[in-house]
C-alpha cells in the first residue's frame, strides 16, 4: 500500500536559529523530500551602496565592517584597495604586513565561528565552546591593534590606522602556536566522529560545473575541486611573498568543505608566522597623502578589485568622477552569490539534510542583504 | 598579455557581428591655435579622456557594447569559444550615468586565467539588457539585484523580481534621480 502525500509549503525562518540571521527559506515539500526551495532575503538591507554615494571616501570604511561582520578586516581591505587602485598609491611595506596579519587572524576567527556554529546546528554542543574560546584569542589580538573586537575600522585608504602596540608581534607569534595546537585538537575531537561523518559525507554534493556556473567561490568551490584562491591565482597585497598551499578536495560534499576550512586555518597560521618574521621593525604605516588628506579625490575612472575573503571572492567596483564622493560603489558579496545555489541543490534532498547543507555554505546575512 | 586578450576579443566580436562596433576612430587633433602670450600656467587642465569602445582598464581588457548588439548568442560565444572560455561570471552590476545606463559584466576564465569587462550601454528610458542568466546561473541573483536597485529590465531572466527590497517598494534607489527625501516618502 502506498501512502498518498501532497505537497505543502513550509517556511524556514525568517527567525530560525540555524540561519544565524534573518533569512527565510520557502520550502515546498512532498513528504520529507524538498521539491522546491525559494530563498527570501532582504530583511537586513541597509542600502550600503546608496549610502556610499553620499559619503566622502574615507567615511564609508566603517560601513564595510557591517557587511560580513565575522570577517570585517577583508571588507575594510577590499574597499581601501579599490580606491587605492584608482589613486595609484603605493602602500608602505609595514602597512602591507600589518594588513596581511590582521586579515589572516580574522580569517581564522571567521572559520572558527563557522566551525563552532555549524557543529552546533547539527547537534554537537561542546565544539561551539572550544571554537569561541579560540576565536577570542584572535579577537583579543585584533582588539589590541584596532580597538574593536568585530567592527574594526582598521584599514585606511593608503595604509592602516594605527601601528602595532609594543610587543604585539611577539604576542601574535605565541597565539599562532597556541592556535595551531588547538585546531589540531579539533580535528581529533570531531572529524573522526561516527555520527558527524554519517551526517556529512556524501551529503550536499556540488559538482565542479555547478560551482563554476553558479559563480560560487571560497571554500565551497575548493571543496569541489576548483582550485581558485585569489591569494594564489591573482596575488594582491603581498601574498606572493608567502609560502602556503591552497587546500582543495574533489568530493564536493559537506565533509569536503569542512576539511577545506580546517586546512585553511592551518595555512593562515603559516602565513601569519611568515609575516611576523618578515615584517620590517619600523616604517610608515600609511601613505604620506593618506595620512594628511581627508578629502580624497581619485581621478575619474572605474576599477573592479577582488580579494579572497573567508566566504569567497569579495569584490568592489568603484566608479569615480574626480569628486570627493564616489559616484558608485558596488560590493560583490560572496555570501549573496553563494546562497543562490540553495534553489538548485536543495531540490530532491531530504528535509533532515537541509540544515547540514545550509550551514556548510557559511552564509552571513549581513553580507547577503548589504 | 591583456592586450592580446583584448585584440582577440575584438576580433571575435567583429567576426561574430559582421561589423566593426568596437573600432575606435582617433579624434581629429584640435586645430592649432595661435600661441597666446605666455602666461604662467599654474594649473593645467587634464585632457578629457576619450572613451574607446575597446581599451585596457587598469591592465584588464574592457569593451563597451550597445544593448542592441548584446545578445545571448554573443554571450554564448564568450563562454564557449575555444580561445576565450569565459566560464566564470564574477560580478554583474549597473551604473547610472544620468545620460545613459550601463550594465557591467566581469568575466573570468578559470581555464585560461584571463579577464574581461563587458559594459553594455542602454538608454535611460526603458533600460533593457538581454539576460545572461540562461548561460551563467551566477547572474541569477546579481541581475535581480540590478533590476531591483536600478530598474533595468533583463529579458530572458527566469524570475526577475525584487530581491533586496520588499515587493511593493516604489522606485529604484540607486538611480540618480531617486528621491531620498524622507518627507517626500512620508517617513518623517
Amino acid at each position: 500500500m502506498s501512502i498518498k502525500t501532497e505537497e505543502m509549503v513550509l517556511n524556514m525562518g525568517p527567525q530560525h536559529p540555524s540561519t544565524h540571521g534573518v533569512f527565510r527559506l520557502k520550502l515546498h515539500v512532498n513528504g520529507e523530500t524538498i521539491t522546491k526551495a525559494e530563498p527570501v532575503m532582504g530583511y537586513l538591507h541597509r542600502g550600503s551602496e546608496k549610502l556610499a554615494e553620499n559619503f566622502i571616501y574615507t567615511q564609508f570604511i566603517p560601513y564595510t565592517d557591517r557587511l560580513d561582520y565575522l570577517n570585517a578586516m577583508t571588507n575594510n581591505y577590499i574597499y581601501c584597495a579599490g580606491v587605492e587602485k584608482l589613486l595609484d598609491w603605493e602602500i608602505p611595506e609595514r602597512a602591507e604586513y600589518l594588513r596581511v596579519i590582521t586579515m589572516e587572524l580574522n580569517r581564522i576567527a571567521s572559520h572558527l565561528v563557522w566551525w563552532g556554529t555549524y557543529l552546533l546546528d547539527i547537534g554537537a554542543l561542546s565544539p561551539f565552546l572550544y571554537a569561541f574560546r579560540d576565536r577570542d584569542i584572535c579577537l583579543d589580538r585584533l582588539n589590541e591593534i584596532s580597538g574593536a573586537r568585530m567592527t574594526f575600522n582598521y584599514m585606511r585608504i593608503g595604509g592602516v590606522k594605527w601601528d602595532a602596540p609594543d610587543g604585539w608581534i611577539e604576542k601574535v607569534k605565541e597565539s599562532v602556536k597556541e592556535l595551531r595546537e588547538n585546531i589540531a585538537e579539533y580535528d581529533r575531537l570531531v572529524t573522526g566522529n561516527e555520527i558527524f561523518r554519517a551526517r556529512t559525507i556524501g551529503v550536499g554534493k556540488l559538482t565542479k560545473d555547478q560551482v563554476i556556473n553558479w559563480g560560487l567561490s571560497g571554500p565551497i568551490a575548493r571543496g569541489s575541486g576548483v582550485n581558485v584562491d585569489l591569494r594564489k591565482t591573482e596575488p594582491y597585497s603581498i601574498y606572493d611573498r608567502f609560502d602556503f598551499d591552497v587546500p582543495t578536495r574533489e568530493e564536493g560534499d559537506v565533509f569536503a568543505r569542512y576539511k577545506v576550512r580546517i586546512a585553511e586555518m592551518h595555512e593562515s597560521l603559516k602565513i601569519i608566522e611568515q609575516a611576523c618574521e618578515q615584517i620590517p621593525s619600523e616604517g610608515d604605516i600609511i601613505h604620506k597623502k593618506g595620512a594628511r588628506i581627508m578629502m580624497i579625490k581619485p581621478p575619474a575612472g572605474e576599477a573592479y578589485t577582488r580579494a579572497e575573503a573567508s566566504k569567497g571572492e569579495i569584490g568592489v567596483y568603484v566608479v569615480s568622477n574626480a569628486k570627493t564622493k564616489p559616484y558608485r560603489v558596488k560590493l560583490r558579496r560572496p555570501s549573496f552569490v553563494n546562497v543562490s545555489i540553495l534553489q538548485d541543490m536543495l531540490v530532491g534532498e531530504n528535509i533532515q539534510n537541509l540544515v547540514a547543507i545550509f550551514g556548510s555554505l557559511d552564509v552571513v546575512l549581513g553580507e547577503v542583504d548589504a | 598579455m591583456s592586450q592580446e586578450v583584448l585584440d582577440l576579443v575584438v576580433e571575435k566580436v567583429h567576426g561574430f557581428l559582421g561589423e566593426e562596433v568596437l573600432a575606435f576612430e582617433e579624434p581629429e587633433p584640435p586645430a592649432e591655435e595661435p600661441e597666446e602670450e605666455e602666461k604662467p600656467a599654474r594649473r593645467k587642465k587634464p585632457e578629457p579622456k576619450v572613451e574607446k569602445p575597446a581599451d585596457l582598464n587598469f591592465g584588464r581588457p574592457m569593451i563597451i557594447l550597445d544593448s542592441k548588439k548584446w545578445t545571448l548568442e554573443l554571450a554564448k560565444m564568450f563562454r564557449d569559444d575555444e580561445e576565450l572560455q569565459f566560464d566564470f561570471l564574477s560580478c554583474v552590476t549597473g551604473v547610472d550615468y544620468e545620460e545613459h545606463m550601463e550594465v557591467i559584466y566581469n568575466f573570468y576564465s578559470t581555464t585560461k586565467d584571463h579577464y574581461l569587462y563587458v559594459k553594455v550601454k542602454t538608454p535611460r528610458d526603458n533600460p533593457s539588457v538581454v539576460s545572461v542568466e540562461p548561460l551563467w546561473k551566477a547572474a541569477d541573483y546579481m541581475e535581480r539585484e540590478t533590476y531591483d536597485l536600478f530598474g533595468i529590465d533583463f529579458p530572458g531572466h527566469w524570475n526577475l523580481r525584487r530581491i533586496l527590497l520588499q515587493d511593493d517598494w516604489e522606485g529604484h534607489p540607486l538611480r540618480k534621480d531617486y528621491i531620498t527625501d524622507k518627507k517626500a516618502l512620508g517617513l518623517d
